[in-house]
């Protein structure tokens, strides 16, 4: 890097280290503190965290509700962003304006439309009330399933736009090819742009991935009081029961799986067809 | 042997189906949610029922009179724009060093102004205020404005970069062979060429600044409060009329701005 260059990076880089990664570095200190003051050491708020089956369990449900949201998103999303890179420019940009619109829009304002659609007299209550499927009105709101359905419809331009990019980029003569030499739609897909396009899946399922572990509002509003995750106990622990060290040690344990995770889906980039040529 | 192709291609057409079903189920389930709310806060009636009992455009006019709400919303109005300001001059800025290095410092750099966006946001607005106090200050609008930085400037520094890999650099020097100054290329070569980047990654850095939740919970103080958390409150305690027609508002201009962007940046485009 060119000393010109350097000095262009030098002032995001100077409030990165101020103000992120100073800030993490005290994060950990303090999650090994025995108090707020951060005088004395201690490993008893991990042993705490790993110990106590309350604990664990929230940071499991956490990673299993986004592999929930994540698989979610791709079923829906792999489809839309192989019908829109088959669409023509102008379809294409609606079908695209149509998928980021959900992430747009304010957290707060997307969030109560849904607890509107699925609340006990809500939209959804009305409709299969209404078609006789159910006597009594379903249960959606403050249940994991309803937690699912929100986070994969706002996640899913995070899952959507990185997979159309690769596959915009694969030569449709491969495909052409493969039906060329005999193989139908279904085993075109199957054996010629599914794994063509991996790398876009990975990179969707990552961004997803990370969205939704994290996504406070959503998680609490419609998961409500008996679903907590890990983003919801962290706030719990530092400004309700204003325990600082052990939320920063919660913090810490969940940075680092959301980190490991993201970790491992990136190794599988290279497995991908792409990276081996 | 190839087999020869029929007639018709139930193979190719269930395909196209099942997978133009899928997209149009995703497509409902996509704008269902904000055409809902739109309705609803169209009601005459007191409660928020769906379809709405009534048209009328009462509840619009309740909010001029609902002074909390509209401070929560200049606050988030200034803090997005200070902090849409400053991230696209620093992340422009660190863009275009980053994109004319292929130094490992360069993807270090590139790696860590990226990872706001994969780390939890709550997590990091923990840490900035056990950070701001352990350097004696308290939670205040400037500090909500670095920290909104941190997370937003990802959306610039993506959007710009592409842009910029775009740019054809036998364009730079043959500006810079006809004796401009670098400062003068950038700005009459370099930033016409990258502006649809800046402004779409902009755009993003804005929306995601308003709507932060995560991070303004942490570093706002007591008495300011921002929209998104004062309509999280609202939902929480009394859910009323008054909140679905700020959420119908709130649709209604996101919509035209998106719009805009699209229009002027090519925001679908620039977000590929």
């Amino acid at each position: 890097m060119k000393l010109d260059d350097f000095k262009l990076v030098l002032p995001l880089a100077a409030l990165f280290a101020a103000f992120f990664i100073a800030p993490l570095c005290v994060l950990v200190v303090m999650s090994l503190s025995t108090d707020s003051d951060m005088q004395a050491y201690t490993s008893a708020h991990y042993v705490k965290f790993f110990t106590d089956a309350f604990n664990y369990s929230i940071l499991i449900d956490t990673i299993l509700l986004g592999v929930k949201a994540t698989l979610v998103c791709l079923l829906f999303g792999y489809p839309i962003a192989w019908v829109a890179s088959r669409a023509g420019a102008r379809w294409q940009s609606v079908l695209l304006f149509l998928v980021i619109l959900p992430i747009m829009t304010s957290v707060v304002v997307r969030t109560f439309s849904w607890i509107v659609i699925l609340g006990r007299y809500g939209v959804l209550n009305q409709i299969v009330t209404g078609l006789g499927l159910s006597e009594e009105p379903l249960r959606l709101l403050f249940t994991e399933a309803g937690v699912v359905i929100v986070l994969a419809q706002v996640q899913m331009p995070l899952m959507v736009l990185p997979i159309l990019t690769v596959m915009s980029k694969i030569d449709p003569n491969l495909a052409d090819a493969s039906r060329a030499l005999g193989a139908g739609e279904w085993r075109t897909l199957w054996k010629v742009t599914l794994p063509l396009s991996l790398p876009g899946v990975i990179a969707g399922c990552i961004l997803t991935y990370s969205a939704c572990v994290t996504a406070f509002v959503t998680q609490t509003l419609i998961g409500g009081a008996r679903h907590v995750y890990m983003p919801l106990h962290i706030y719990q622990q530092a400004i309700g029961a204003n325990n600082w060290p052990f939320a920063a040690a919660i913090s810490v344990v969940f940075m680092i799986a959301v980190l490991l995770i993201v970790y491992l889906l990136n190794q599988l980039t290279r497995l991908t067809p792409d990276a081996k040529t | 042997m190839p087999r020869p192709r029929p007639a018709t291609d139930w193979e190719a057409w269930s395909l196209r189906a099942v997978f133009m079903a899928l997209t149009a189920i995703a497509v409902v389930f996509l704008i269902g949610p904000s055409l809902i709310v739109l309705l609803t806060s169209l009601t005459a009636s007191q409660s928020l029922r769906f379809p709405p009992a009534g048209l009328s455009l009462r509840w619009y006019v309740a909010l001029l009179q609902a002074d909390q709400m509209q401070a929560a919303a200049w606050t988030s109005l200034v803090v997005a724009v200070w902090t849409t300001l400053i991230s696209a001059v620093l992340g422009t800025a660190a863009a275009l060093a980053i994109s004319r290095t292929r130094s490992a410092l360069g993807k270090a750099f590139d790696m860590l102004f990226m990872s706001p966006l994969l780390l939890p946001a709550l997590a990091f607005g923990f840490a900035a205020l056990v950070f701001v106090y352990q350097l004696g200050l308290r939670p205040s609008i400037p500090l909500l404005v670095l920290g909104h930085v941190v997370v937003c400037v990802p959306f610039v520094l993506r959007t710009t970069l592409a842009a910029l890999t775009q740019l054809d650099p036998a364009l730079l020097d043959a500006s810079a062979s006809l004796g401009a100054s670098r400062f003068m290329t950038f700005r009459r070569v370099t930033l016409p060429l990258i502006g649809r980047g800046v402004g779409a990654g902009s755009f993003l850095a804005f929306m995601a600044s308003f709507d932060n939740v995560p991070v303004s919970l942490f570093l706002a103080d007591e008495r300011t409060e921002v929209l998104p958390i004062h309509l999280w409150q609202q939902i929480e305690t009394n859910l009323d009329v008054r909140t679905a027609a700020a959420s119908g508002l709130i649709v209604i201009l996101t919509l035209l701005l998106m719009v805009l962007a699209e229009r002027f940046a090519g925001l679908t485009r620039q977000m590929r």
